[in-house]
């Protein structure tokens, strides 16, 4: 596991590995599928709980479970920067991993693809398609989010392209701000 | 209207001398009069539909050189193209310029896929250019999110249904040009399903490679059959810098691959020259590796193993065919034998680096390919092999706690998530 720190290294061994390959068109088998989502789900978040590192809150927003909403947030200088969090389980899911996207950070970062979907490294690719269909939404956050955060978020604080919501600016500046959001 | 300028400036220096409401009334209508309303002006630039193709060559025929191709015996019947619908999806840097390739060939029906928006959705505004560009083209415009549950039921059902005048039945072909693997597996999902011919299309991140490829599902591997191929550029990955950025874009590059993929896509429907199963293209040393792939009998897509299986059952028909067709050409060369003097010397050049990688015995490497897995040289694999289901080193979570219901478990995370 090239690309990775060790600690996301020692989580991401906690959290337990899926075993249906289904999809969200597979009726059944997916329902199946999403069963084992959520208990992969739970196991991270309560890892996550015990080390005082939780970061995240994800839920399905729709009852065939292929929306999810939420939001994550990162410390930055011992302060708290939060941004919703959403994506859709693609077609092709678990052969792909879901696309996941920050949409109040679309056109503030090079790193990120039309729509405010994150631009993952080079590393995550390779190693869920390895794992198919072993890997799935928890490890996907842990692998993929996590350390897409842990590099972006303090760039953009320090750039002053995401303002703590203490001291956002005043109106104008704000429009300014999000006038530069312009697709690719 | 010089005369009338003339006019105009004697009633503007009489105006001076004395002011009149009514005579400027009058010189606002006679200046309203000699410039052409907007309306007109956009009718006129675009022409009216041209019922029939012609080779004839004058003014009002935008068609004389493409009928052209038929006359000098490149294409039997060029006028075909308007019996063909194509569907693109992605309208891109590369699919906006394919589309607009296919719009300037005439072709019959251009179906438009696309989930972003540039002021109006971008299936719209491709609408509006192409069809000024070649108002006989019928033009329809999907904007969603193909790789979504609902966007690709769309997605399917409009390669299915008919065109409005009930002259084609679904699309004749699929050109993917999308820009992530996402949406490519989609397409892939979709023609397998529907046993639909495709070619896909792919700029590499650092802009400066790229290729296209034939799908025919069940006769040639389809996009899950065997990991992703890219050109490689040359470029070392690691002295590629890709500190704060995702990918690299050039106009030039996409141009030239929608440039091959619509030529690809000419040349497969109105039957004319070799159809490329894969061409690649390394734009640094200028350099156009080819290659074949078979379908891979333990593809993981369902879809693509079925249509292997009805590829075989039909091999005694095609066999049957093949052979009747040989036949008949082998008669028809015994009586017009060609070009007996080479006073040019000229011979044929079989490209060395055209080989066939038959991925069917999948004892395929799981390690990212480093372009030794019989691959052309210039080619990789851009992912690993799915690894071989072994002993899990975290414990599984199906099995012993299956009786719980989905309902009882989306309440055990609610309640985590508000603790
Ligand atoms: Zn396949």
């Amino acid at each position: 596991m090239e690309g990775w720190d060790k600690g996301t290294k020692s989580v991401v061994g906690e959290i337990p590995l899926l075993s249906t390959r289904a999809g969200p068109r597979d009726g059944e088998a997916w329902r199946q599928r999403l069963k084992e989502e959520y208990r992969a789900l739970i196991a991270y978040t309560s890892v996550n709980k015990s080390k005082d590192n939780d970061w995240f809150r994800i839920s399905a927003a729709n009852p065939e479970g292929t929306r999810w909403e939420g939001s994550c947030w990162y410390v930055h200088n011992l302060r708290r920067y939060e941004f919703p969090l959403q994506f859709d389980i693609p077609v092709a899911y678990p052969q792909v991993a879901p696309e996941i996207e920050l949409p109040t950070l679309d056109g503030k970062t090079h790193k990120m693809y039309r729509g405010g979907k994150i631009c993952l490294t080079v590393h995550f690719k390779p190693l869920w398609a390895k794992n198919c269909p072993r890997f799935g939404i928890a490890h996907a956050l842990c692998l993929g989010l996590a350390p897409w955060l842990a590099a972006e978020v303090p760039i953009l604080v320090d750039s002053g392209m995401v303002k703590h919501k203490d001291d956002e600016a005043a109106p104008a500046d704000a429009a300014a701000a999000s006038g530069s959001a312009a697709a690719s | 209207m010089e005369e009338e300028l003339r006019a105009l400036l004697r009633d503007l220096d009489a105006l001076k001398q004395r002011p009149d409401p009514a005579a400027i009334d009058r010189m606002r209508e006679r200046v309203a009069g000699m410039v052409t309303p907007v309306a007109v002006a956009a009718g006129a630039a675009a022409r009216s539909k041209i019922k029939d193709m012609s080779a004839e060559v004058v003014d009002s025929n935008p068609y004389s050189r493409l009928m052209a191709l038929q006359r000098m015996g490149i294409v039997d019947n060029y006028e075909r193209i308007r019996d063909y619908s194509v569907a693109i999806v992605g309208i891109g840097g590369v699919g906006s310029v394919a589309a607009e390739m296919l719009t300037r060939c005439g072709i019959g029906r251009l179906l438009l896929y696309d989930y972003d928006t540039v002021g109006m959705t971008k299936t719209d505004a491709a609408v509006q250019t192409l069809s000024g560009i070649n108002p006989d083209v019928a033009l329809e415009s999907y904007s969603l999110n193909i790789t979504t549950v609902k966007g690709f039921e769309t997605f399917l059902g409009s390669l299915k249904a008919r065109s409005s005048d009930g002259h084609n039945t679904g699309v004749d072909l699929v050109l993917s040009c999308v820009d992530n693997y996402e949406a490519r597996m989609v397409v892939n999902q979709a023609c397998n399903e529907l046993g639909q011919t495709w070619m896909e299309s792919g700029v590499s991140e650092d802009a400066v490679s790229g290729h296209i490829q034939l799908l025919v599902p069940g006769e040639t591997a389809c996009f899950a059959c065997a990991p992703p191929l890219v050109v490689a550029s040359g470029v070392d990955e690691r002295t590629l810098k890709r500190e704060g950025v995702c990918a690299a874009s050039l106009p030039t590059t996409m141009g030239v691959v929608a440039g091959l993929l619509v030529q690809n896509a000419l040349k497969y429907l109105l039957k004319f020259g070799q159809v490329s199963p894969y061409l690649g293209y390394n734009s640094l040393k200028d350099y156009f590796p080819t290659m074949e792939m078979k379908p891979n009998p333990q593809c993981s897509n369902p879809a693509c193993v079925q249509r292997q299986k009805e590829y075989m059952q039909l091999k005694p028909a095609r066999d049957a065919a093949a052979k009747a067709k040989m036949e008949a050409e082998a008669s028809a060369a015994d009586e017009c034998p060609v070009h007996l003097d080479n006073d040019w010397n000229i011979r044929q050049v079989i490209p060395h680096d055209c080989i066939v990688v038959d991925d069917s015995d999948t004892a395929t490497p799981s390690i990212l390919s480093t372009g030794t897995d019989s691959l052309p040289e210039g080619l990789v694999r851009e992912l690993p092999n799915a690894d071989s289901y072994q002993e899990p080193v975290a414990p599984v979570t199906s099995g012993a706690i299956d009786d719980d219901d989905l309902e009882e478990l989306q309440r055990q995370l609610d309640a985590l998530n508000s603790s």
